[in-house]
């Protein structure tokens, strides 16, 4: 599973990292997290606000942070 | 029909304008403190108090409740909506959807390459772009609670107007040369619409209420103490020499003011609010909130990555004169307001 973080230094998208990476420790799955911080890549996906949370290249949810939780959710 | 209005300003003095919340303040300003809120430093600390309470509860329920009826306008989506939408037809929709358009001076790039790399005329785009910070529920309702309706209400009509004036002028003067290279070579996507749960709905709303409230509370507190202090310290002729009737540069004075300034429409309204019940004109004061919300340092320097110096420059003076034109505009007419 390939996980892509989009968004470019600010504190929200941080906070969505952290949160995901706390997601994939704690479902305990074999999953790779990528911070795309350049425009060109967040822009690839159509994305205009961030953070964005994409997973295996497809968009799950765009200019909010969710909860640790909720992307346990869309990981599983 | 009377009733109906009856009930309209009964609402209106208790959910906007909360003046239970006044009276308990002064409750406690002079029970507990043992202040008089006659004289200067008890009626500051009332200031004080209640501004504060009073924002940060009308921020918490208005953000919730805006940021609610924004998550159904994503920018992606305003982006399939505006289409190909040329010329004034397209600057009317892109400035209107400016306004319910969640925005965030981080995602001005965004917005607009992605605007642009769909083919929007570059008009669209900036109406979008002057109107989202420009004028948006939130502030609509903040100006409600401290101004009153009929103010809130002009100000989103000039406000809207200027968005739309501004993209068409830009369009007209054919500056599309003037956008940085990259932008035109970024291909469109188009991202597939997510439909977001009442939960997703709830907790994201939740989630910009916190994040707010953590940005802006030091800025709120400082503009409602300069508001205190404006109220009862800072004396009468000052006020009037500098930015009240005597001043006849008032309002391009407030305007300059306002425009490196970096804050949103909360922390300034304790400002406005004080300098209006000052005597200064209801222009001016509208100018300087404007001035600070429609253009800060930060979105300026970011725009400048993707458009060159003589389209960033035109479009800076566009919203600058426009805002003054409103100031003096509200001034002359200020007495269908007030």
């Amino acid at each position: 599973m390939i996980i892509k973080i989009l968004g470019a230094g600010c504190e929200k998208c941080s906070k969505l990292e952290e949160n995901t990476q706390k997601a994939v420790e704690e479902l305990g799955i074999d999953a790779s997290i990528e911070k795309v911080e350049d425009l060109r890549g967040i822009m690839a996906y159509g994305v205009m606000s961030v953070p964005a949370l994409v997973v295996d290249d497809k968009v799950k949810a765009v200019g909010r942070i969710l909860t640790v939780k909720e992307i346990k959710k869309y990981l599983k | 029909m009377h009733i109906v209005s009856q009930i309209f300003s009964f609402l209106n003095d208790v959910l906007l304008k909360m003046t239970w919340l006044s009276k308990a303040v002064a409750l406690l300003v002079e029970n507990v403190f043992g202040l008089s809120i006659e004289d200067r430093v008890g009626a500051s600390v009332h200031f004080f108090i209640y501004d504060t309470l009073k924002i940060f509860i009308l921020l918490s329920v208005l953000i919730f409740i805006v940021s609610y009826i924004q998550s159904y306008f994503p920018p992606e989506k305003t982006k399939k909506i505006l289409g190909r939408l040329k010329g004034i037809k397209g600057s009317i929709l892109g400035a209107l959807l400016g306004t319910i358009t969640p925005f965030c001076s981080c995602s001005s790039i965004p917005v607009f390459i992605g605007f642009t790399s769909a083919g929007l005329p570059l008009g669209v785009t900036f109406s979008f772009l002057i109107s989202s910070p420009l004028v948006d529920l939130a502030s609509l309702m903040v100006l409600m609670s401290f101004f009153g309706a009929k103010i809130a209400v002009a100000y989103v009509v000039v406000g809207i107007l200027l968005a739309i004036i501004g993209g068409t002028i830009i369009d007209k003067l054919k500056m599309e040369k003037y956008i940085d290279d990259y932008v035109w070579g970024t291909e469109n996507t188009d991202m597939e619409p997510i439909e977001l749960s009442q939960k997703e709905r709830i907790s994201y709303s939740r989630e910009q209420v916190m994040g707010i409230i953590k940005r802006v509370w030091p800025y709120t507190l400082i503009g409602v103490g300069i508001g205190a202090l404006i109220h009862n310290y800072i004396p009468q002729p000052v006020i009037e020499k500098v930015v009240g009737s005597s001043n006849p540069f008032a309002v391009i004075l407030a305007t300059l003011v306002g425009i490196p300034m970096y804050a949103d429409i909360f922390g300034t309204i304790p400002i406005a609010e004080a300098l209006f019940a000052r005597g200064v004109g209801i222009g001016t004061v509208l100018s300087f909130m404007m001035a600070v919300t429609a253009l800060s340092l930060p979105s300026i320097i970011m725009l400048s990555r993707v458009v060159k110096p003589k389209l960033l420059t035109l479009f800076v003076s566009i919203v600058t004169i426009g805002i003054i034109i409103i100031g003096y505009t509200f001034n002359a007419f200020s007495y269908l307001f007030i």
